[in-house]
């Protein structure tokens, strides 16, 4: 499957780390329900080092539709709450 | 997925399909797409543009602002030597304020530098891809049907309005930034005017504004620890050439 980190581009997953990649994902979400900025910023910090770590980069030329999307590297912790509360990073 | 990425990555999708879907007859997606992405490549020329300029004010704020410390710190040690301590001491205050500024003005500055970065990276992305679709494109319409080319070249054209929405996201984060510092900028305008004094011999009783924030600010120790520096420097250098001045003031 292909990943992209927003503002840094796209990797290749074997589609066998997909239950991996679900439960770093989860451990961000719950982190900050739960209104734990730190624990947020870390595990989603670990989420963003995993896909960098197991993923080939692809390149610049390639034309594929990614199945996941994650926010950039640097995304504060208010950032992510408004994702959250379904304002979205991207304005319409 | 369905956590953060899952919910994060609807919403993304969801954009990229309303920037797809504004050419309505089918026929036409394939040259409205690569117009629209064209389109797309040159605002972000635009917005790195601004944020060069932003870059660029704030670079020449943190000039005057350099200018400024030092010619504060020269008319501390010529009203000192003048033996007018409280001149001194009102120069020093205002230095001590535009080095706390400079301060704040160097890290925004490394900020921005950053976003241009990023943007600038986006855009090489942007620009490689964009580039394959328009080769992809002659290559499908040349080898398919219509039918089958309109399909192939929107799952090309899906992964271009990826890129662009990426690019989109890393725009507004920075021209967010951007416009808070561009804010900021003018308070210190106003600053870098009232900086040094003119003439420090015509310098007044009374107190402005500047003065009185600097009261308020409590940088006094900081001050006195660095007069207290200068007068020591003032005394070591000039031996006793100045010894007129401390008789003067009865031994300050």
């Amino acid at each position: 499957m292909i990943v992209r980190i927003m503002g840094e581009g796209q990797y290749r997953i074997d589609d066998s780390d997909r239950e991996n990649l679900n439960a770093l994902d989860n451990a961000a979400v719950a982190a900050a329900e739960g209104d734990d900025e730190a624990a947020f910023l870390k595990a989603f910090q670990a989420l963003i080092e995993h896909v960098r770590e197991l993923g080939t980069p692809l390149a610049d030329d390639e034309l594929e539709e990614s199945d996941v999307l994650l926010p950039p590297a640097d995304t504060t912790y208010e950032e992510a709450r408004h994702e959250f509360t379904g304002e979205g990073l991207i304005p319409d | 997925m369905a956590g953060m990425s899952g919910r994060f990555s609807t919403v993304i999708k969801a954009k990229i399909n309303k920037l797809l879907d504004k050419a309505e007859d089918p026929s036409e997606t394939l040259d409205y797409s690569y117009q629209a992405q064209l389109q797309n490549l040159q605002n972000v020329k635009k917005g790195i543009a601004d944020v060069v300029t932003a870059k660029k004010r704030l670079q020449m704020q943190a000039e005057k602002l350099e200018q400024n410390v030092v010619k504060l710190d020269t008319q501390a040690r010529q009203a000192l030597a003048a033996g007018k301590e409280d001149l001194a001491r009102m120069a020093l205050e205002r230095k001590s304020l535009a080095q706390t500024e400079l301060q704040s003005l160097d890290s925004q500055i490394a900020e921005l530098e950053d976003q241009q970065q990023k943007l600038t990276d986006s855009e090489q992305r942007l620009r490689a891809k964009v580039e394959a679709f328009r080769t992809k494109k002659e290559v499908i319409k040349a080898q398919y049907n219509a039918a089958e080319a309109q399909v192939r070249i929107s799952e090309a054209a899906t992964g271009v309005g990826e890129e662009m929405a990426d690019v989109g996201l890393a725009m507004q984060r920075a021209m967010d930034k951007t416009e808070q510092m561009r804010a900021r900028a003018g308070a210190v305008e106003e600053l870098e005017a009232a900086g040094t004094f003119d003439d420090i011999t015509q310098l007044g009783p009374g107190e402005d504004d500047i003065d009185r924030q600097l009261r308020e600010l409590g940088q006094t120790s900081q001050v006195e620890d660095e007069l207290a520096r200068m007068k020591a420097e003032l005394g070591a250098g000039e031996g006793g050439a100045r010894g007129e001045l401390d008789e003067g003031k009865g031994g300050a």
